[in-house]
């Protein structure tokens, strides 16, 4: 599996600039937004890979929780942690859209709102692995994390719920879409599908090194005790 | 124009940084593992 990763590195760089190209190049000028719709490309293949990531985080903090396994948990960490970054860029291009759009960079609107609330439960998912020193810390993160995760179909469907400002999905909702800024839209998808999984990996995979340099220090302070009685 | 630069360097900037935070953990990890390794 080692081996794979460059490998699949160099691929997905490979469509991530094949992606960009599509989204900067090829996809056509939106008539009514102009250049500024393209941000579309990377916010929603950004908020669908930090939503993958956060399932993938709830998945395993169910199993971790029925089997106490400590790779699962490490596999919760990473998600959670890149699921963070990837909504973080949601939040930072969302706003960067708005602007020219809406003229406002944010507004309380529903789905914002839910998103925002989203990126917080996770960012103290996060501080709460990484500040808490007790021994019950990855069961009370992953209960946490079963939590955040309600706020998932929140977001999801708070635009059909509640009148927002955000705009309505143009595919499945009676919308038509130029053929290549369909084919554009599913690159980048599958392109920032592709780069979250491969950090991920590599996150738990730091994840899983971190736990053997603990192991290893314990066993060291360990043979220090009982060679010194 | 420049909205949409503003965003495309903002997204990188996110993930490179990350990437970069991964990178150091990792050095730091394996420079443990050294120095343990030589305790031992």
């Amino acid at each position: 599996m080692k081996r794979a990763f460059p490998i699949l590195a160099i691929l997905t760089v490979t469509l991530l600039a094949y992606a960009t190209y599509q989204a900067l190049v090829v996809a056509p000028t939106e008539r009514t937004m102009g250049e500024v719709q393209r941000i579309f490309y990377y916010h929603v293949a950004s908020a669908w890979t930090a939503g993958l990531l956060f399932f993938i985080n709830f998945v395993a903090s169910v199993v971790y929780l029925a089997r106490r396994n400590q790779k699962v948990d490490a596999l919760a960490v990473a998600s959670a942690e890149v699921g963070v970054v990837f909504c973080t860029i949601v939040l930072v291009t969302g706003p960067i859209w708005a602007r020219p759009v809406w003229g406002i960079w944010w507004t309380w609107d529903m789905r914002l709102t839910l998103t925002l609330v989203l990126w917080l439960i996770y960012v103290s998912y996060l501080l709460l692995r990484r500040f808490s020193s007790s021994g019950q810390t990855p069961v009370m993160a992953a209960v946490l994390a079963i939590f955040g995760t309600l706020d998932m179909p929140l977001v999801y469907f708070s635009i059909w719920f509640f009148r927002t400002q955000h705009p309505q999905p143009v595919m499945g909702n009676g919308g038509s879409i130029d053929p290549h800024m369909l084919h554009a839209f599913f690159v980048n998808l599958i392109a920032f599908t592709c780069f979250g999984l491969l950090v991920c990996w590599a996150r738990y995979r730091l994840e899983v090194l971190r736990l053997e340099v603990d192991e290893m220090q314990a066993l060291e302070s360990l043979l220090e005790v009982r060679s010194s009685r | 124009m420049s909205y949409l630069y503003a965003a495309y360097i903002a997204t990188w900037l996110i993930h490179l940084t990350y990437i970069g935070s991964l990178v150091r953990r990792y050095n730091r990890l394996r420079r443990e593992i050294g120095e343990l390794k030589n305790r031992s």
